[in-house]
């Protein structure tokens, strides 16, 4: 089952335009009417994938709730950027608790809902919470898995940079092997972090049987879009992990956040899914299929592999990693499972 | 209503009364007879309109109630020893936010080594956190209080713990007169909330603040705290009014009118110190007792005023500042700044060790003939204590401490928890 049904893409961009589509079938990014959740003036670095998938995302869910929507924020870029006291690009009603507890708070805040609601105080709210791939993967994890697995009714999206950029770039159990952080450094014999360490947290999810699953990247606007307009149709825990270059963190270009993206999609080092209930039911296939060098070369946190003596060895490391991503998620247009 | 219940029991149908609508339960002892009757209550229909989690910790179970306070629910939960200081991250931050959560704790001694008795280290440990701290003597007061610590809570927007000894309290059979749901509601409002996440009126809450203004926000939580002690006594009187008995207030006297000597602790023992009072008093001894409800704020003119007239003080806690003496001292002595007493500081009770009338009494009449340190270990088995010394003189690889005393302790009733 697809939720993009539109085929018209703009050779190049792979973006569809949105005069070619009617009124209704356009994004919500696209409407004059968007709610702005999180409201321009905010302190991100220019070009931050985080601060973009936070407002796609956001905006959708307003959309899917008619505004009726309250989030939880874990610490980290998105928290920090976004609430410099006494301002605040939130245009929706908001919490910050920790860093390590935004699934529970979540919970929380969705149990006050239900009994509200059961009450006749309040009408019907939905509950986001959200989180860098740190507060994610690594120290919130207990409370998401808790989360999850009492099935609670929220809807929480992983903002994956690949690290812990709030503090200055360490490495999470999110960053990807043979990238460069502050805390895996490009020096000795195998720089950067190490292979067969870390943990891909969608797969996590989907063994939890949630009722929703999906990944996404900021380089899909729409895909990201449906996906988050599909989560809020079910009732449960549901979690999108969505994938957001870090300009600062990667040693990329601010106008390549889109890009690197698309590349982690194309190259195959990022599956894009849509899972039910523990079942993938669908794929965004890769177009034109590239090698992962493609995406590797213009990051600078990947800069130790192309020097002097490129390490060719690790190169193809990173590829078969990416091989073994097309071929477990079907990832070349053959309908998965 | 008499009842003659367990403490636990009572204290959770205290809060049943108090209509709660987030209940977040993880066990620990001694605290957990309080969530699985709560559990009980909501499964079968007696409590209405009230969530109830099961969490995966502590820490999300403060996370839970964090959630539930700012969209607008009452919110609840209970623990104890290991489960406060693993949720320590998120009972600081609930307090900084101000959300006015009500949590019994049971307390319970901080391993390791690990101990499930009694003793009063494990609030003590957050005394700085932000949250108000009342301290019941016997379970007619615990569950009382928790009825206050919504109504004041709520008042404040800032969280209470409702400290009660584990097993002495939670687990003893104790009749209570248990107040009607008319009564209940009579005296605690529905929860009108300062901030709420609310989309009608979007508020952000939990913004970083830095230098410019963290040091105000941190006064405000300071002077808020403070407002409890003119509250406490007030609401006192207005429960007295609604259930015909006095229950909380910042601290009770007993028999200081002409005492030289006070006693001064917190909890259950107070009990224990009044009957030896009683028996000193019998033989002339001007001996009276001080005991503190509220331990935060700290009512440091109420505990002055009532030092007065003495001449000695003997803090009796059941807690230890380790490299200092006692944390219940410190306070008391802050208080009585300049007013020329003698103060000793007394450690008893640590992990469940019984406190006896015999030892006191004759701890008492050694304190009133200035005859103690500054700080005793009441009832502390020197010779095992000493023999550890010696070993760790003698060797290098005396392994764990705790196992080495148990060795020499014997073995003593060995259950499993
Ligand atoms: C308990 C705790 N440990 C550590 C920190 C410090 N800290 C704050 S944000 C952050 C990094 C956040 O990383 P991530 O969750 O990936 O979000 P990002 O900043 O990358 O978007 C860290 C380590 C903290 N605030 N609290
Ligand atoms: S460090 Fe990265 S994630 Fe953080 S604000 Fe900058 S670009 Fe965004
Ligand atoms: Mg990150």
């Amino acid at each position: 089952m697809s939720f993009q049904p539109i085929k018209f893409y703009q050779t190049g961009t792979f973006t569809v335009g949105n005069r070619l589509l009617a009124p209704e079938e356009r994004s919500v990014q696209a409407s004059a009417k968007r709610f702005n959740s999180i409201n321009s003036g905010h302190r991100a670095c220019q070009g931050c994938g985080e601060a973009l998938g936070a407002r796609y995302a956001i905006d959708a869910a307003m959309e899917a709730t008619q505004g009726r929507l309250i989030a939880a924020n874990a610490t980290g870029c998105l928290e920090v950027f976004s609430t410099p006291y006494p301002e605040t690009s939130w245009q929706i009603p908001w919490i910050h608790s920790l860093f390590g507890n935004t699934a529970a708070v979540a919970s929380g805040i969705a149990a006050a809902q239900k009994v509200k609601m059961k009450k006749g105080e309040r009408r019907n709210i939905r509950v986001v919470a959200q989180g860098g791939d740190g507060g994610t993967t690594d120290i919130g994890f207990g409370c998401l898995s808790g989360m999850f697995e009492r099935n609670d009714d929220v809807l929480y999206i992983c903002y994956d940079n690949g690290g812990y950029m709030n503090t200055g770039v360490q490495r999470s159990s999110a960053t990807p092997p043979a990238a460069r952080t502050s805390t895996t450094p490009a020096a000795g014999a195998e720089p950067g972090n190490v292979f067969g360490q870390g943990k891909y947290l969608p797969a996590i999810a989907l063994a939890h049987e949630i009722p929703y699953v999906a990944t996404a990247t900021v380089a899909d606007l729409r895909d990201l879009e449906a996906k988050v307009r599909r989560a809020m149709e079910i009732r449960g825990a549901r979690y999108i992990h969505i994938l957001v270059p870090c300009p600062l963190g990667w040693g990329t270009a601010a106008s390549d956040t889109v890009r690197m993206a698309r590349l982690a999609k194309e190259t195959g080092v990022f599956p894009v899914f849509e899972a039910e209930y523990g079942e993938i039911k669908s794929v965004l296939a890769i177009r034109h299929r590239l090698p992962v060098e493609d995406y590797l070369k213009p990051q600078k946190r990947y800069a130790h592999l192309f020097g002097k003596t490129p390490r060719i060895d690790v190169i193809a490391r990173l590829q078969a990693l990416a091989d073994r991503n097309i071929r477990k998620y079907g990832l070349l247009g053959k309908e998965a499972n | 209503m008499l009842k003659q219940i367990e403490g636990s029991r009572a204290v959770a149908e205290a809060v049943a009364l108090c209509r709660p609508e987030v209940i977040c339960a993880y066990p620990i002892s001694p605290q957990t007879h309080i969530v699985e009757a709560l559990g009980e209550m909501v499964k079968d229909g007696a409590l209405q309109d009230c969530e109830y989690l099961n969490v995966e910790s502590e820490f999300a179970a403060m996370s839970v109630a964090i959630g539930a306070s700012a969209a607008g629910a009452r919110s609840y939960t209970a623990t104890a020893s290991q489960g406060l200081l693993f949720m320590a991250e998120a009972v600081f931050n609930a307090a900084g936010l101000g959300l006015p959560i009500v949590m019994t704790v049971a307390n319970r001694a901080i391993g390791a080594p690990i101990n499930i008795w009694n003793d009063h280290s494990d609030s003590l440990s957050m005394r700085d956190c932000g949250w108000l701290q009342l301290f019941a003597e016997n379970n007619q007061e615990a569950l009382d209080l928790h009825i206050l610590a919504f109504r004041l809570a709520e008042e404040l927007s800032l969280p209470i713990m409702v400290c009660m000894d584990g097993f002495i309290l939670t687990h003893a059979y104790e009749r209570v007169d248990m107040p009607t749901q008319a009564q209940v509601d009579a005296y605690l409002p529905p929860y009108e909330p300062r901030q709420v996440l609310d989309p009608a009126e979007p508020v952000s809450i939990g913004a970083m603040v830095g230098p410019e203004a963290f040091m105000e926000v941190r006064y405000l939580a300071h002077a808020k705290q403070m407002e409890a002690l003119k509250l406490i006594p007030q609401y006192a009187a207005e429960f007295r009014k609604v259930f015909g008995r006095d229950s909380g207030g910042l601290l009770h006297t007993y028999r200081t009118e002409d005492a030289d000597t006070v006693i001064v602790a917190m909890g259950s023992v107070l009990g224990t110190i009044k009957d030896t009072v009683d028996e000193l008093r019998a033989a002339g001894q001007r001996i009276g007792v001080l005991g503190i409800t509220c331990f935060r704020p700290f009512p440091i003119a109420a505990v002055a005023a009532a030092l007065k007239q003495c001449k000695r003080f003997v803090v009796l806690e059941k807690s230890l500042a380790v490299g200092l003496g006692g944390i219940l001292a410190v306070n008391v002595r802050m208080a009585v700044t300049g007013m020329g007493l003698k103060g000793y500081t007394v450690i008893a009770g640590l992990g469940g060790r019984a406190i006896t009338q015999k030892s006191l009494h004759a701890l008492f009449l050694k304190a009133a003939t200035d005859e103690l340190d500054l700080v005793t270990f009441l009832d502390l088995d020197w010779r095992v204590v000493n023999r550890q010394i010696e070993r760790e003189k003698a060797h290098r690889r005396t392994g764990p401490v705790a196992e080495a005393l148990l060795r020499d302790v014997g073995v003593v009733g060995v259950r499993n928890y």
